[in-house]
């Protein structure tokens, strides 16, 4: 962001940068969701989260990355100091996702109109141009619980018109698989460096709800291979509040490492 | 214990990514004439060695990483290549294939995969029907019996009653119970008297699971293998740059893996000796 923003309230000192409109723009996505486990893939979604519980959800549960769930606000790259709340091995996590007690932040390599997105391979499955790294638990995730998306760069090559191998369910292919694919499939939001967009499209197709301060209407039709809803005049994605400002820069990522996911 | 493995078979690998994994057993599969294998893994660096070693026919997984580098350069390269046929399925369905083959059941249902290509790269999966009033189409995950599998715990004792003492078991005990045979590797043996005191509910691989055990100090390296030694993240970066230009690789298998489990053992001991001179 080229960036004379300032936090809304008072002023902060530094401008406000992109990459704290994204941290907010993540945290955003469980505004709502209460006692459930929070699942961010990722350093612009982990911090979300962790804003999200610090701020305005404060039950959510947060794991370490490995097997606990802890509690407190602690900094991206640090160990947690707060209290373990929890054990959450890689088995209970399955339980907790297949419980639907779970909202998941991934980061797809391609996305589509209707939320299909590929984490596994690029090209042609048999012989990829690029193989990633497999669905992972993608398919079950996003037919079990919440799942949003975080792209930092937003781009023609992200936002296909198809994506090359379905990991992450969208609407589209729920409702052609079934009733017990589509009970409860709920993408949430996707944030990328240029916008929020969520599935409130025609036929739940990818719909633009904001645009970051700085980027045009234009930028993010230009970063999309497809067509996006749109809705009249589309407002700016709401800045940090100085409070939130002051947990970001002082005790969620004093490092500064947001600043190599997202420029500007 | 590779001696009693035969080209052809399937084989489940424990521990998770670059995790826990039996890699002294991987190396030695690697010394060895085994070739064809059907390889079940949430994957790691244990599915990047054996693709270059050219030992796998088949993949079965969910994912293959090496956590703290996203992406698994061999593994990539062999699918880049076309040089393995896969089994990708969702992480979930994977436990329930191990969990079906150790119950004995043919399948087990689940709402994982639904929709996703999962079921189209997999054209031999088939739904089932809820026989109850809901009458829910549910993907029927197929029984995944293993003919051997490979996991590498903490503590062991010699009948094969064995310990994780890290944060996680991962799936090593479903492992051991999908498959004909089960072998661990463990950091130490110890007697069963001293099994206890490393907590009872970390007791979770017994001897009726276990055909074999072997003492692989530094078994896991360069996985992690919490709390007696974590990942050695400087080794791993090596492995992974190395696996990327075919000429650093054949110098760094000349190095590393020309050799038994001793040297390989001795040549990271020069190496750790190297970095902190």
């Amino acid at each position: 962001m080229t960036g004379l923003q300032q936090a809304a309230g008072q002023l902060v000192g530094a401008p406000v940068s992109t990459a704290e409109v994204c941290i907010v723009a993540c945290a955003e996505a469980w505004r709502g969701d209460g006692e459930i486990a929070a699942s961010p893939m990722g350093l612009i979604p982990t911090a979300g989260a962790r804003l999200a519980r610090a701020t305005f959800e404060p039950d959510l549960l947060l794991s370490d990355g490995e097997a606990r769930f802890v509690s407190g606000t602690w900094a991206l790259g640090q160990p947690p100091p707060g209290p373990v709340e929890g054990w959450i091995p890689f088995r209970s996590v399955f339980d907790l996702a297949w419980h639907g007690s779970r909202h998941v932040m991934m980061s797809p390599a391609q996305i589509d109109r209707y939320g299909n997105a590929n984490i596994s391979a690029i090209g042609d499955y048999a012989r990829p141009v690029r193989q990633l790294l497999g669905v992972r638990g993608a398919p079950g995730n996003t037919v079990n619980h919440p799942t949003s998306y975080w792209v930092p760069r937003h781009l023609p090559r992200v936002f296909v018109p198809r994506v090359d191998m379905v990991s992450g369910v969208g609407y589209d292919s729920a409702s052609a698989a079934g009733p017990e694919a589509a009970e409860f499939l709920d993408l949430r939001r996707v944030v990328t460096n240029l916008a929020v967009l969520d599935f409130g499209g025609p036929d739940r197709s990818m719909r633009l709800v904001s645009v970051h301060p700085g980027v045009t209407v234009d930028d993010v039709v230009a970063g999309t291979g497809f067509e996006l809803a749109i809705d009249g005049d589309v407002p700016q994605t709401r800045l940090p509040a100085a409070a939130e400002l002051t947990l970001i820069r002082d005790v969620i990522d004093p490092a500064r490492l947001r600043d190599g996911e997202v420029r500007g | 214990m590779v001696a009693r493995l035969r080209s052809g078979m399937t084989i489940g690998i424990g521990g998770w990514g670059s995790r826990r994994k039996p890699m002294s057993v991987v190396r030695a599969i690697l010394r060895s004439d085994l070739r064809d294998l059907t390889v079940v893994s949430y994957g790691g660096p244990d599915v990047g060695l054996l693709c270059a070693a050219g030992k796998i026919r088949r993949l079965v997984f969910g994912f293959v990483s090496l956590d703290s580098i996203p992406l698994e350069p061999h593994f990539q390269a062999a699918r880049q290549r076309g040089a393995i046929e896969v089994t990708e399925y969702d992480e979930g369905m994977l436990q329930w294939a191990l969990y079906a083959a150790a119950c004995r059941l043919p399948f087990l249902p689940t709402r994982a995969g639904l929709g996703s290509d999962v079921l189209a790269v997999n054209p031999q999966l088939r739904t089932v029907r809820s026989p109850y009033e809901d009458a829910a189409e549910l993907v029927a995950v197929p029984a995944l019996p293993l003919d051997a599998a490979l996991v590498h715990l903490n503590r062991a004792d010699a009948a094969g009653n064995a310990q994780f003492l890290g944060d996680d078991l991962y799936f090593d005990d479903l492992f051991c119970t999908a498959a004909e045979q089960a072998y661990v590797s463990c950091e130490r043996i110890v007697p069963t008297s001293e099994l206890e005191a490393g907590g009872l509910t970390r007791l979770r691989v017994h001897r009726w699971m276990v055909a074999g055990v072997v003492e692989a100090p530094n078994g896991a390296h360069f996985t992690s293998c919490a709390p007696d030694y974590g990942r050695d993240e400087a080794f791993q970066r090596r492995y992974a740059a190395a696996a990327k230009d075919p000429e650093r690789w054949a110098l760094f298998a000349a190095t590393y893996l020309g050799g038994d489990e001793a040297s390989y053992q001795a040549a990271v001991t020069a190496l750790g000796a190297e970095a902190s001179a």
